[in-house]
């Protein structure tokens, strides 16, 4: 939050003070300012001059900052609901089919699915006017979840842990090697872990970053 | 040799790399379809003569024909499909309007495709925050930082930002401007990001 603060230079230039001087405060000067305000008020047994422009620049301010935070927070739900629009594969569609069947929680919101069952329908019937309408009648369809390739489920992955694990079995990558249990400290960083499976990175244990 | 063609235009469209998407090819498409009709006419009639006249000796060519027509359908399925993740990709790359030398580049099906994925995109983004929805294509990477510093490339006109100033985009100018309205400019080439 700091960072986008200390970025946004024109949006928190502030001029405090009601008498034309053209003061540039920090909003943590600001505060200050009106901390100090606040105290001489409380403490002095008379009325003290009013300091509404100084209370109108704090409440810019926090109307400014909650602004930035939703945006930020939109931008970080947008990034990652793209993302996983974007690498949407009829992989997921597959894997969703058949987590259904078998009760898991499910990999896709209800939105997601609907996008996904749109998707599919409209490949479907894309390929059929292409193409497959001409093909030859015991060739006119193809089952696109099974034809698609599956993502490689091999690829490296770095990771982190944010609380210690322990007895982990890491599972032999060749004919020749055997499985092992190891330790994850929560200090250290892994750089080279075998990707067992989206559940052990889907855990709140554990976080994954790329150097 | 049979299903050569099919190999020629996947060979064609993996040579354009980058998620570039050339011509349609419908001229090869349309000859790896015949290929296939006359494939299949061929073991039409030969099964026929097996079955009628106890031909054993057919069954191998109509396997191996068979086998072909099922390289072919493949082919063509993989050629159709890369197309259309090239195409899917270029929705978040250049926004909902594509530029006209690409859609040339479109076979009529192809762009109804396109049409079809932007609406269900459009409803899924509506379907998430809140009311007013949320535009995902804008921000694929969460912030670094809210402003940044741009300098521009080509003369772009003005330009409003949420606060209702207006900008005016002359090329070699520099601003200081919310990254979440840049984002689409820098990918247009219009705007470049400075970092210092």
């Amino acid at each position: 939050m700091s960072d986008a603060l200390s970025d946004d230079h024109d949006a928190s230039d502030m001029s405090g003070g009601d008498d034309g001087q053209e003061d540039v405060m920090t909003p943590s000067e600001l505060i200050g300012k009106l901390e100090e305000a606040w105290l001489n008020e409380k403490f002095s047994p008379e009325l003290l001059e009013n300091k509404s422009e100084m209370v109108e620049c704090v409440m810019e301010q926090l109307t400014h900052m909650e602004a930035n935070l939703q945006r930020v927070r939109k931008a970080v739900t947008s990034a990652l609901a793209s993302k996983r629009l974007r690498s949407f594969s009829l992989m997921s569609w597959r894997k969703k089919r058949k987590s259904r069947a078998e009760g898991d929680p499910s990999f896709l919101s209800p939105e997601e699915f609907a996008f996904a069952k749109e998707y599919l329908a409209n490949t479907e019937t894309y390929l059929k006017a292409v193409a497959l309408k001409h093909m030859p009648p015991n060739l006119q369809t193809v089952d696109m979840p099974k034809a698609v390739p599956e993502p490689c489920l091999d690829s490296f992955v770095f990771l982190r842990v944010r609380e210690k694990q322990e007895n982990i079995l890491v599972e032999p990558e060749t004919d020749d090697q055997r499985e092992y249990v190891v330790d994850l400290d929560e200090v250290e960083q892994y750089s080279s872990f075998n990707c067992q499976g989206a559940s052990f990175l889907g855990s709140d244990a554990v976080v994954s970053f790329q150097l | 040799m049979f299903c050569e063609k099919a190999i020629e235009i996947i060979r064609e469209l993996h040579r354009m790399g980058d998620g570039q998407l050339p011509a349609f090819n419908e001229d090869g498409i349309r000859q790896v379809l015949e290929e296939m009709k006359a494939l299949y006419e061929q073991n039409q009639s030969d099964v026929n003569e097996a079955k009628s006249e106890g031909k054993s000796e057919l069954i191998p060519t109509i396997k191996f024909r068979h086998c072909c027509l099922l390289r072919n359908q493949r082919c063509i399925a993989a050629y159709l499909y890369d197309r259309l993740l090239r195409i899917r990709a270029l929705r978040w790359e250049y926004g909902s309007v594509l530029p006209t030398n690409i859609r040339f580049h479109m076979c009529a099906e192809e762009l109804e495709w396109f049409n079809q994925y932007k609406k269900s995109l459009a409803t899924f983004m509506r379907s998430l925050g809140g009311e007013e929805g949320l535009d995902i294509t804008q921000d694929m990477k969460p912030p670094k930082s809210l402003y940044i510093e741009v300098r521009c490339l080509k003369d772009h006109g003005e330009f409003e930002i949420d606060d209702g100033t207006i900008i005016l985009l002359k090329k070699n100018s520099q601003h200081f401007l919310p990254r979440w309205k840049c984002e689409q400019l820098i990918r247009q080439g219009v705007l470049e990001h400075i970092m210092s």
